[in-house]
């Protein structure tokens, strides 16, 4: 359990977290929502909270938020501890932006943010507005009713309400479901623009490649935590290394080319001419495998180290669990 | 506790703007008003200046009083089941804004435009009766104490309303059901009034100070134990 308290990328100036979560749980009733969950989100960091439907990861963003209290464990958000005494002071230095935008329809995009500018009692609401409608690109649909607007664009409108109370911590579930690419590439650069101003987002997402691109961090959610780390630990810590040796032909003899070959643990076939080699050290494996080759006879398409998505780590942990919760 | 005006002040403006432009609500709170303004204006024209004087044993103006009654409830029941069934109400809760403050820019925004509804209504009525009625008929209805007796307890009455009709709001998933619910609940309400109007139960000074001085702590009641009612939680997760 010690390294799911892995070291959060510090970004920020400051040495405390932007959120600490000690094994917090959440249960409604017999239910459990989320159950002994902790990690630690440094200042300034893309922190990516994954999971199947279910899994608790809006949950876990609500309890964060404020908007309902955890059942046991604690956690400290925005730097302030989780209490229902300290819930107004926390909602002000944060910002949800949930899965649904949930506008009012009726109002315009600039009456929207006008409402939630004074909501937050932000000191300069139309510099802060202007700031918001430009940073998703919104100013000249500001005066456009929000029930005329597309998916993504409504979307937009969500994050600009997000961005008005400038947060410490920004909360986004499932900003990009049901948009489409460019939209969501669109969204992407916004988080991309708001990680080059050092703010904190903690994004949940089922988009793999989505969490992979953005995130300096992802955590596995399945109720409880299966694992958190850099995208490319998780696969350093899920999966052996391996080395994709493609030949034009099939070797008549794999076993003697590849058995015994210094750096080489094992290996298996993986298609028609194609081979998948256990490495402890690719860089060290590569040259000795391509060497074997050569002796061999073997016309060499490529050898290149396999890499594994972190598309493979979420379902090894995630089928893991569905697993587990079957036996 | 201090509750920030210019949260309550934006609720109210954002409530306003959005009435404006919602056509069902604006056909529900002005369809009391006229239903309760075309009995009393009938009964007046067809009333002749020899009959007056059963005119003077009635408080036709009192009957009115149903309007601050019903209408603000079509508004306050929308206030948070509303807002819970369009989605709009996670991302107000996620602000720093207090329970108390959301309700009280909710019933504010409910009661302002009622009240003004309401004494508009009364108005028309009296500047009918003073134009088109007999005068003996126009001197059994304007009553000094009747006139000022709805002045008096229009918002006190609409406040009531406002506070029933957030408490089952809070409570109700369906914006049309927390409507239902919201009128029948308001019923006796409309049913003291319509006693007292038609003399089944004698308006006097006392009574009058009394029923006052009652709608007043309940509104105040109403005040400090609606808002507890108001569960985050519950709202958001819809169960519980």
């Amino acid at each position: 359990m010690s390294d799911w308290h892995a070291a959060p990328a510090s970004i920020g100036q400051s040495t405390a977290p932007a959120l600490s979560v000690d094994h917090l749980s959440k249960r409604f009733g017999d239910r459990i929502a989320f159950d002994d969950v902790s990690f630690e989100v440094g200042r300034g960091e893309v922190f990516g909270f994954l999971g199947p439907n279910g899994a608790g990861k809006t949950t876990t963003v609500r309890t964060l938020g404020t908007l309902i209290a955890p059942t046991s464990g604690s956690a400290t958000v925005a730097g302030i501890p989780l209490t229902p005494k300290n819930g107004e002071e926390i909602r002000r230095r944060i910002s949800i932006m949930p899965e649904a935008p949930g506008l009012y329809l009726r109002l315009s995009v600039l009456e929207n943010l006008e409402y939630f500018a004074e909501l937050y009692e932000t000191a300069h609401p139309s510099e802060r507005i202007d700031y918001a409608l430009r940073a998703v690109n919104l100013a000249e649909r500001a005066r456009d009713p929000c029930g005329t607007l597309s998916k993504g664009l409504r979307q937009r409108v969500a994050l600009a309400r997000a961005l008005l109370s400038d947060p410490d911590v920004l909360f986004l579930d499932e900003p990009t479901a049901g948009l489409d690419p460019v939209a969501a590439r669109e969204v992407h650069q916004l988080i991309g623009g708001l990680r080059k101003e050092g703010v904190t987002i903690f994004l949940t997402t089922h988009r793999l490649e989505e969490a992979e691109h953005l995130c300096d961090r992802v955590a596995i959610l399945n109720t409880t935590l299966r694992t958190i780390g850099r995208p490319n630990e998780l696969r350093e810590r899920l999966f052996a290394r391996a080395l994709a040796v493609r030949t034009v032909e099939p070797l008549s003899d794999p076993a003697r080319v590849f058995g015994g070959l210094p750096g080489v643990d094992g290996w298996h076939e993986d298609g028609v001419a194609l081979y998948l080699l256990t490495v402890s050290n690719p860089a060290t494996a590569a040259p000795a495998v391509t060497r074997a080759l050569v002796e061999a006879g073997a016309d060499v398409l490529s050898i290149s180290e396999s890499q594994h998505s972190l598309e493979d780590v979420y379902l090894e942990l995630v089928d893991e669990g569905v697993e587990a919760t079957r036996r | 506790m201090s509750l920030s005006a210019r949260r309550i002040r934006a609720v109210v403006r954002k409530e306003l703007r959005e009435y404006r432009r919602n056509r069902s609500v604006l056909v529900a709170v002005v369809i009391f008003p006229l239903i309760f303004l075309i009995q009393p204006l009938v009964a007046v024209f067809i009333q002749r200046s020899s009959s007056a004087t059963s005119l003077a044993q009635v408080h036709l103006l009192l009957y009115m009083l149903a309007i601050p009654v019903l209408a603000p409830a079509v508004l306050a029941a929308y206030s948070v089941a509303g807002e819970r069934q369009q989605g709009s109400l996670e991302p107000v809760l996620a602000t720093p804004i207090r329970r108390e403050e959301f309700l009280t820019g909710k019933a504010l925004a409910a009661l302002l435009p009622s009240v003004a509804i309401a004494y508009v209504v009364y108005a028309v009525f009296l500047a009918c009766v003073v134009v088109f009625a007999q005068p003996a008929v126009a001197e059994a209805l304007l009553r000094l104490p009747d006139i000022l007796a709805q002045l008096l307890f229009t918002p006190l009455l609409a406040a009531l309303s406002i506070w029933i009709a957030i408490a089952i709001s809070t409570r109700s998933s369906d914006a049309r059901v927390a409507q239902q619910l919201s009128l029948v609940g308001s019923l006796p309400l409309v049913v003291v009034t319509s006693l007292i109007a038609f003399d089944v139960i004698h308006a006097t000074l006392r009574l009058g100070l009394g029923l006052g001085a009652a709608l007043l702590l309940a509104d105040l009641l109403g005040w400090r134990i609606v808002p507890p009612m108001f569960d985050r939680e519950r709202l958001i997760i819809g169960t519980r």
